[in-house]
């Protein structure tokens, strides 16, 4: 650091305007896709593993240091109920891209599933579609 | 402590519910976000993605040529139908070049609403154009603006030259109810859609 570096140049440039501190894609070590990214649909519901969701710390309980904090963050998230990759990007406040890098680690450490139902490519079935007009009427 | 890797019973989590998304597009300041909160059962909650390179052949960056990412902002929404049915909605980006999202939104969409404003009824040309190129059954809701002029619904089809198929309603985007009958409007029509094309493949 030069002379003139000294913390009141680094308490200006911290603001707003800087932009965040951490380069978003510095989470996922650089990593823009996640292995099987097809699944990994905005919709796509993330599920807690069973071992650990029951612990009472929740996913700090999880002993792996491979897993960053925000890897425990989104497991957390999906402890407690199913959460679509775009609710754990607003909830955590992340890109959607780095929450799909993110969640595929998970998968493939074996903390969480993936369901995805319905192949993105498809229409759901005409049956379920009864049920959701059903759903929506009854609101 | 949990040290758990792999191996661990990969059992599947009690009855997963099936997740449906409905795209809710229209020009900028039609109403997407409005309609979105008055159904959803959260705030209308955000996610951003950072665009880089991606943006760059027609993002006009003349004078910011330092500036290689830009934020695009979704809105959505949440209705729970059922303990095992999740309705998410999608209010598109407004901007006519990030498009590319539109098709990662777009794929697996049971429907979308177009909302159209009738003082800027152009501003939904290019949803609609989108959604009949891809074959994404859609209703055009016309957002019934305090002040605006009324305008009969024939008169808004010929305008907009939609299909005979394509449900046009009114509606208030601020309106539970109203936004309700428009999610519906979208189902059926996807419904019958899908009907439509069983019968012809048979």
């Amino acid at each position: 650091m030069t002379s003139d570096g000294g913390e009141g140049t680094a308490a200006r440039w911290y603001d707003d305007a800087a932009g965040p501190v951490v380069r978003p894609y510095a989470m996922t070590r650089g990593r823009t896709r996640a292995a099987d990214e097809e699944r990994l649909d905005l919709i796509a519901l993330v599920v807690a593993e069973e071992f650990w969701a029951g612990h009472p710390e929740g996913a700090h309980a999880i002993v792996d240091p491979t897993l960053s904090p925000e890897h425990l963050d989104i497991a957390d998230l999906a402890r407690t109920e199913p959460r679509s990759i775009a609710e754990l990007a607003a909830g955590l406040d992340l890109p959607v891209g780095v929450v799909r890098v993110l969640v595929g680690d998970l998968i493939d450490a074996g903390y969480v599933q993936v369901t995805r139902p319905v192949p993105p490519a498809e229409l759901p079935a005409e049956d379920v579609l009864r049920e959701v007009i059903e759903g929506l009427r009854a609101l | 402590m949990v040290f758990g890797r792999l191996d661990r019973g990969r059992k599947r989590p009690a009855a997963a519910p099936v997740a449906l998304k409905i795209l809710v597009a229209g020009g900028f300041g039609v109403g997407k976000t409005t309609l979105v909160g008055a159904v959803s059962e959260i705030q209308p909650l955000r996610t951003e993605e950072l665009l880089t390179e991606a943006g760059r052949p027609v993002d006009d960056i003349d004078g910011v040529e330092g500036k290689h990412t830009t934020t695009v902002a979704m809105d959505f929404g949440r209705i729970t139908l059922r303990e095992d049915l999740v309705l998410y909605l999608f209010g598109t980006p407004g901007q006519q070049r990030f498009w590319f999202l539109w098709d990662e939104l777009a794929q697996g969409a049971l429907g979308a609403v177009v909302l159209a404003d009738t003082r800027r009824l152009a501003d939904c040309f290019a949803a609609v154009d989108y959604f009949e190129r891809r074959g994404i059954a859609f209703t055009l809701a016309v957002n019934c603006f305090d002040g605006a002029e009324r305008h009969p619904e024939e008169a808004v089809r010929d305008a907009l030259d939609l299909d005979p198929h394509v449900p046009v309603v009114m509606c208030d985007a601020r309106d539970r109810e109203s936004a309700k009958d428009v999610l519906v409007s979208v189902v059926e029509h996807a419904l019958a859609s899908s009907a439509a094309r069983r019968t012809a493949a048979v």
